[in-house]
């Protein structure tokens, strides 16, 4: 048995150990090394607590809107979505729910939208973007009429307890996050249904002669999707204590740019979780470092856009060479 | 008289595999030249010479008697050469006119004229007795036939000399392609030198005045058509022993594993069939380019709805409809495109291979990798792929190498019954080997197999029982010594009745 594959050495390197992610990840760490440098307020305590609390909640969307991505589709409502959730939390606090009850309400909600967000991709074969487009309308106008477009407080203390408090010196919103990130990329990595995102994403009819559930996965994923933009929303009413209608508003794309940034490619099968995430965070740092290093906001805006069209480019001639 | 084109002993390479050899071609005006040839005797390859899409790698291609060198495709077109091609090059969502008149719209300063246009397009669609039609008409709202005169239309706009015709009829009803023969004979007494390529024998008596055979990319023969008939056409395109590339069928054939009773595959009208597969036999499916060889694969697999029919393996009955269903019940499909409905280009050797076995290898949906990389190593170690790692992605593998992941996935799930489509279409002469080698064991294990191929010798070689289908129905059933590439081809297009 000669010709068969050569057994590898088992040499653990960095990019066995974050895999697709790898990328991201190298630029995050000469992102925060470069803001250590340029200003001794970045690596302190309660900046980086600060950081964290800005990055987790839009982290934990981007995650969700990784699954989408990987399976080659795109949601767009997720920041509709976030913001239903959030004030559907909120309405439900206001009106003397009690706490748990509040929240499982709002994921709920958010559920649902992704339920048939993945119904009529999956089994009406609309094309994902307009679907979402669509829900985006649809969740955030539902929001706004339920609301009247004011704020829903005040809400119980006890409720802000749970995006502002912190275990062990650490803000739980950077705990979820981390347990976000870390449970997806497991998933996606040693679970059938994560190999079943990647197949589908990859070629869905290939995967479809191959036995893969593509329907079924399809609508877990938008599911999922919606109910990471659910406990977006939740976290967002809980850390300003208060139900805002138009929270979320744009964070699709921020999601989706984080997405990106982290080497996940819109024509699918091509990405990971903590790419997602050092997406996420790569965005958040440029922008807390730009507020540090007193950068005008809009040239961040620009940075951000010319990281992405970098990052895409990148992959591109990467995927040119190796074909 | 001089032929307008003429070809000289031209070869041309692919790598080592050489598709053609010392060929020679004269097409001469006022005359239809039929190429006739089996599947991969290199007509394609030809084709493509002259209208310049492949630059030779030996011979004179002479064009009015002038050595032309290598032409490009539209130094080609400039010189004369029109090609109707077999899979229509329309454009379906804009107007017949623009279509016709695509590249060269009549404009002022960038603004289309749309009167010059459809004035422009309705004298172009005379040409082929379409001057009624409405140039504005989007193509998708027009029959095949009808698609099929605007091609020529718009070749005929290029003022070729010379027509080439690629399976023209391939998608045509009878009276259609009646009528297209006498449009392309209307043609020829215009003076055009014609090239007509088909599998249908009829229609190349019917309209040729001159045949040119080849055979295994060399020149057979050529000589008037008149010199020819049926049987002695078909011993021209065939004249080859098999080659002992197959395996010996020294197999012990057993119990009824796959049966299919009464089925009819979704959009066949009336009829019905009806097959056993038994344990370690192979059956082989011929039939012409859409006789409905791949939708009867597919039906069995599940890949497409049926209208009816029950479909059994191991006595069991699986219902039909879904490949997810298939699969459990040990069916597995090995397609002809493998690109676009097998391989998962963008993910591992590894992921490609274990995909279709997942569940099994799976506990509480978590993969166990050890196992998965097991039998990886076990099924493409036994296929002998040479690959650096499992880990690289599928697309760097040859199409030998890629035919043998798809096959190692379906190893790996111990399916029951296998359904191969044209398996070694893409695939050089030593792998194909490896593959028949492979298909002859896994019968001998006890599979019942299908094979699909357009190849006849392939089908021949390798099966016990060869199915002949025929406008998406059984046209006949033929054992291994009675089918002949004679007999399989009479079959398969007159359904038996000469």
């Amino acid at each position: 048995m000669t010709t068969t594959a050569v057994k590898e050495e088992r040499v653990i390197t960095f990019g066995d150990v974050f895999g697709r992610d790898a990328g991201g990840i190298i630029v995050l760490l000469v992102l925060f090394g470069a803001m250590t440098l340029l200003s001794d307020q970045f690596l302190t305590g309660d900046n980086l607590a600060n950081l964290a609390r800005q990055v987790a909640i839009f982290g934990i969307i981007a995650i969700g809107q990784l699954l989408v991505i990987l399976t080659a589709g795109i949601d767009l409502s997720v920041g509709s979505v976030l913001g239903l959730s959030g004030c559907v939390t909120a309405e439900l606090l206001a009106g003397g729910v009690p706490i748990p009850v509040a929240i499982l309400g709002g994921l709920a909600v958010a559920v649902i939208a992704g339920l048939i967000n993945g119904l009529l991709v999956a089994f009406a074969g609309l094309p994902p973007f307009i679907v979402t487009l669509g829900m985006l309308g649809i969740a955030r106008g539902v929001v706004l009429v339920f609301t009247n477009a004011s704020t829903i407080q005040p809400l119980p203390d006890a409720f802000g307890e749970i995006a502002n408090g912190s275990l062990i010196g650490v803000p739980n919103l950077l705990w979820l996050f981390a347990v976000v990130a870390i449970v997806t990329a497991f998933v996606l990595r040693r679970t059938v249904f994560g190999r079943y995102i990647y197949a589908i994403g990859s070629n869905p009819e290939s995967a479809r002669l191959a036995g893969v559930p593509v329907k079924r996965v399809l609508v877990a994923v938008y599911a999922i999707a919606g109910l990471l933009a659910g406990v977006g929303g939740v976290l967002f009413t809980s850390r300003l204590n208060a139900g805002i209608p138009t929270a979320g508003t744009g964070y699709e794309l921020n999601a989706i740019a984080a997405c990106v940034i982290g080497g996940a490619s819109l024509f699918g099968a091509k990405g990971g979780a903590f790419g997602a995430a050092a997406g996420a965070l790569i965005v958040a740092t440029l922008n807390n470092g730009g507020n540090l290093l007193a950068v005008n906001a809009f040239y961040l805006q620009i940075i951000i856009g010319l990281l992405i069209l970098v990052a895409v480019s990148f992959d591109q001639w990467q995927g040119r060479r190796s074909r | 008289m001089s032929p307008y084109v003429e070809l000289r002993n031209v070869s041309k390479a692919f790598g080592p595999v050489w598709a053609l050899t010392d060929v020679h071609l004269e097409l001469y005006p006022g005359e239809v030249n039929c190429l006739a040839g089996e599947n991969g005797a290199g007509k394609s390859t030809l084709i493509k010479i002259l209208t310049g899409a492949h630059q030779r790698d030996a011979g004179d291609y002479l064009i009015d008697g002038r050595e032309v060198g290598n032409p490009t495709p539209a130094q080609a077109r400039q010189a004369g050469i029109g090609v109707v091609y077999q899979e229509l090059s329309l454009l379906p969502d804009l107007s017949v006119a623009e279509n016709l008149l695509m590249g060269r719209l009549p404009n002022r300063r960038g603004i289309t004229r749309p009167r010059e246009l459809r004035r422009q397009a309705t004298a172009m669609l005379e040409r082929v007795d379409q001057g009624h039609l409405d140039p504005d008409t989007p193509v998708a709202e027009l029959s095949l036939a009808v698609r099929q005169l605007v091609e020529i239309a718009k070749v005929l706009g290029q003022n070729p000399k010379v027509l080439i015709f690629d399976e023209p009829t391939t998608a045509l009803s009878e009276t259609e392609t009646a009528a297209l023969l006498g449009r392309i004979k209307g043609l020829r007494d215009d003076g055009h030198a014609i090239m007509y390529v088909s599998h249908h024998l009829e229609e190349m008596f019917e309209i040729g005045d001159r045949v040119t055979v080849l055979r295994d990319g060399k020149f057979a023969a050529s000589g008037p058509m008149r010199d020819y008939d049926h049987d002695s056409l078909i011993a021209t395109m065939v004249g080859r022993k098999i080659e002992s590339l197959y395996p010996a069928s020294s197999r012990t054939i057993g119990e009824p594993r796959l049966v299919v009773e009464g089925l009819r595959p979704a959009g066949v009208h009336s009829g019905q069939i009806d097959f056993t597969v038994r344990r370690g036999e192979i059956l082989g499916v011929a039939g012409l380019l859409g006789s409905g060889r791949t939708e009867l694969l597919r039906a069995i697999f599940g890949a497409d709805p049926i209208a009816a029919g029950r479909i059994g393996i191991d006595g069991v009955e699986v219902k039909p409809g879904n490949p997810r269903t298939a699969v459990r019940a040990g069916v597995g499909l090995l397609t002809e495109d493998r690109k676009q409905l097998g391989l998962m280009l963008e993910l591992a050797i590894r992921e490609n291979a274990s995909i279709a076995q997942l569940p099994q290898i799976s506990r509480l949906s978590l993969v166990d990798t050890k196992a998965e990389r097991s039998t990886v190593d076990r099924y493409l170690g036994g296929l002998r792929l040479r690959a650096k790692s499992w880990e690289q992605p599928v697309s760097s593998l040859s199409g030998g190498n890629q035919q043998k992941v798809l096959l190692a996935r379906w190893l790996a799930t111990r399916a029951k019954v296998l359904l191969f489509d044209e398996p070694t279409k893409g695939v050089d002469v030593g792998a194909k080997s490896e593959i028949y080698t492979v298909i002859g064991d896994l019968a001998a294990e006890g599979l019942a197999v299908i094979v699909v191929s357009s190849y006849l010798p392939e089908v021949l070689g390798l099966a016990d029982r060869v199915l002949v289908m025929r406008e998406g129905l059984v046209a006949g059933e033929l054992t291994a010594s009675e089918a002949t590439e004679e007999a399989v081809l009479h079959l398969a297009s007159t359904g038996g009745s000469k």
